[in-house]
């Protein structure tokens, strides 16, 4: 309340508001940033309308999305792990992929049903052939897919209809690492800052993580002695992966921040630690002296450790994303920084 | 996913020249031949001139009694006279309210009148151009009296302290000539109109939500509930039998106008250069340059400060711009993928 009354003898108390500056607590302002963390940008100053978001956020659910990339990812790189496993006579990791694909990609396609406001209206997506829209042409890429995986693995575990599993195996090989990198597009293909500023080095993170994610699988599930090429896998995709996530973190500027912050920032570093260490371990699974009990518990933990690390990974990136768009912040510095140096370079 | 995606992604009109710029990016000045009609009527749009702006929102009325837009949250915010936020699902004009410590343009603050006779002021009425009669707001200019600045009236307070102004303005879609909503939708649901308006198609939308996180300016939104994605419409129905739309006939000052592309921004030029000479130097326009990075809005606003006061970003870029670079790094990130297999399998088998 305000603490002033009106007596017979007049006006008692001051009313506290009346000094107030008109605007002292709207537009300009200065942002505190969280306990601990270290400032990779000095932190700007902005103007905003009363600090809400310019962008409207994301409608996606993270459970749906994150889910989708994850399984897109699993089942493009699994398809390449059951093309050679096939070729080079590996059975038993060519059907844990093969069965590992069509399962994920199934799921996958489920999940981006499950997120869609009219779910009756998937085949919408069909409806025309559109290449400026990721998610269109991401549409077609699994309505041929997802079949193939399908036909693919029914025929392995059928044991029967040789000639077409292969050829379905090898389809699916063909598509599978469009499938894995795709979905990149279809995030960077946005104005939210912290997906769209890593346009270029994204596709390769997530090519990186559908390759740990399928060697993780392959790992845990398939004859530890076939699993030799999903342990060498395991370590160029987390090199991969890694090494293009620090690279597009370097290269992006503010919009770096969000994945330094919060809750995708604990994602984030658990997907490091789980990858390289899923990694690591795969690699000392495969030395010489394991074998049998041993070797096995190994690559089973490595496995888990990668798959759990390529969905800590999904899911911090699409938190950061969501983040960086509730944040005004991150769209109004860097476009007016574009625009303060385009009218510097403007006046020499 | 190879390089021929971009390449067709990018026809027809791929060359970059400064007239007529890609596809996706650039100056169009034919958004509807561009989007396959012939003959289509000119362009149309608003231009919002917020100076005149007096905040009484019958645009935002006006909008949701024509479109039947459901109420989305009766909330008191407790900043300024906004309750309703932000652009929506189902708000498809909004009205932003700014307080600032700072004078307008051409306005006087703090200057005393105790010196003024107010009765022989009153007596005075009327007798010459400087002291219009009943019926007349405010002198005009070039005929004030001192302390009076022409075309204003001079707000003043015991102590001095009048440096307030009040922005208002009405926010719409901005109806982008290359627009990222319509660039990713996967139905088709968005789509370019003769009129070369921006339109979804709630018959076709499936509510997969890409078109919110496309759009640089945070306008399309999904309504929960509902499922499918929602916005301006530039009334789309009312064109159609050659009404304008409702917004613009609601507005008391002319704030919002609406008409051809080319005959308002020729409007808008001339606004501006009126404000300056009137000493308002924080008069700017905002979208309607045909070289900025949305290909110029169809609907674009005077603002008298920087756009981010207002909440509208400073500088967007189409996201599209970038879609083939992102189509080529996908391809060669794929290729790695594929190399990385075959590099797993290649090795001498243990
Ligand atoms: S991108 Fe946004 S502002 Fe532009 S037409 Fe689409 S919804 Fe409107
Ligand atoms: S939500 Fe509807 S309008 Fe928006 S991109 Fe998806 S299908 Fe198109």
């Amino acid at each position: 309340m305000t603490g002033s009354d009106v007596t017979r003898d007049g006006m008692e108390g001051a009313h506290p508001g009346r000094d107030a500056l008109t605007g002292a607590s709207t537009g300009r302002r200065r942002r505190r940033r969280g306990r601990g963390e270290q400032a990779m940008v000095p932190d700007a100053e902005f103007s905003s309308y009363y600090g809400k978001p310019i962008l409207n956020k994301p409608t996606w659910r993270p459970l749906d999305i994150a889910g989708y990339l994850y399984l897109g990812g699993l089942a493009g790189a699994s398809s390449l792990l059951a093309a050679g496993g096939q070729v080079t006579g590996r059975p038993g990791l060519a059907r844990v992929a093969k069965l590992g694909a069509a399962g994920a990609i199934s799921m996958s396609l489920a999940a981006l049903v499950h997120d869609l406001g009219r779910p009756a209206r998937f085949l919408n997506m069909l409806r025309i052939f559109k290449p400026t829209s990721p998610m269109n042409l991401g549409s077609w890429l699994l309505a041929s897919y997802a079949p193939l995986t399908v036909a693919a693995a029914a025929a392995d575990v059928a044991g029967r209809h040789r000639i077409v599993g292969a050829a379905a195996t090898a389809g699916a090989a063909a598509l599978g690492p469009a499938v894995a990198t795709y979905t990149a597009v279809l995030l960077a293909d946005t104005a939210v800052p912290s997906w769209h500023e890593g346009h270029r080095e994204m596709p390769f993170v997530f090519a990186g993580s559908g390759a740990t994610a399928a060697a993780g699988l392959a790992l845990a599930c398939a004859p530890f002695r076939q699993t030799g090429p999903a342990r060498r896998l395991a370590v160029l995709g987390a090199g991969l992966e890694l090494g293009a996530f620090q690279l597009m973190k370097r290269r992006m500027g503010l919009a770096a921040e969000p994945y330094e912050k919060g809750k995708p920032h604990w994602q984030l570093r658990s997907a490091e630690v789980l990858t390289a260490g899923g990694a690591v371990l795969a690699t000392y699974a495969g030395r010489p002296g394991h074998t049998g009990g041993r070797a096995r518990l190994l690559a089973a933990s490595a496995g888990a450790a990668l798959l759990a690390g390529s969905a800590a990974l999904r899911f911090g990136v699409f938190h950061a994303g969501v983040a960086s768009a509730e944040d005004p912040k991150y769209t109004v510095v860097p476009q007016r920084e574009r625009l303060t140096s385009r009218a510097r370079s403007d006046g020499d | 996913m190879t390089d021929d995606t971009d390449a067709s992604a990018a026809t027809p009109g791929r060359s970059e020249d400064p007239v007529r710029g890609s596809a996706l990016f650039g100056p169009q000045p034919d958004v509807a031949g561009e989007a396959g009609y012939t003959d289509a009527p000119a362009r149309v749009g608003f231009f919002t001139d917020t100076s005149v702006c007096i905040g009484c929102k019958a645009c935002e009325v006006a909008c949701k009694e024509w479109n039947a837009i459901p109420e989305d949250g009766l909330e008191l915010t407790g900043m300024s006279y906004d309750n309703t936020q932000g652009l929506g699902a189902s708000t498809w004009r909004h009205v932003a309210f700014i307080e600032q410590r700072k004078p307008l343009g051409g306005q006087e603050p703090g200057v005393g009148h105790e010196d003024i006779d107010v009765f022989a002021a009153a007596g005075n009425l009327g007798t010459s151009p400087s002291s219009p009669g009943p019926g007349a707001t405010a002198p005009e200019p070039g005929s004030a009296p001192a302390g009076a600045p022409a075309g204003e009236i001079s707000p003043v307070a015991p102590d001095g302290r009048t440096e307030l102004r009040w922005l208002m303005s009405s926010d719409v879609c901005k109806h982008c000539t290359h627009a990222g909503c319509l660039d990713v939708c996967p139905t088709g649901s968005l789509f370019r109109t003769e009129f070369g308006t921006v339109v979804v198609q709630e018959d076709i939308c499936n509510g997969c939500g890409y078109c919110v996180p496309a759009c640089p300016y945070g306008v399309i939104d999904q309504r929960r509930g509902d499922g499918r994605a929602w916005k301006c419409t530039l009334c789309y129905d009312r064109l159609g039998v050659g009404m304008e739309p409702a917004c613009a006939k609601a507005c008391p000052t002319d704030s919002i106008q609406f008409g051809p592309l080319d005959e308002l921004r020729e409007r808008a030029a001339a606004r501006v250069a009126q404000l300056h000479a009137a000493g308002v130097t924080d008069a700017r326009l905002y979208g309607e340059d045909p070289q900025d990075g949305v290909g110029g809005d169809g609907a674009f606003f005077l603002l008298l400060d920087e756009p981010e006061v207002y909440g509208l970003p400073p500088d967007p870029v189409v996201t599209t711009r970038d879609l083939p670079a992102m189509w080529r790094h996908a391809a060669a990130a794929a290729a790695s993928l594929a190399a990385m297999a075959v590099l797993s399998f290649v090795r001498r088998p243990r």
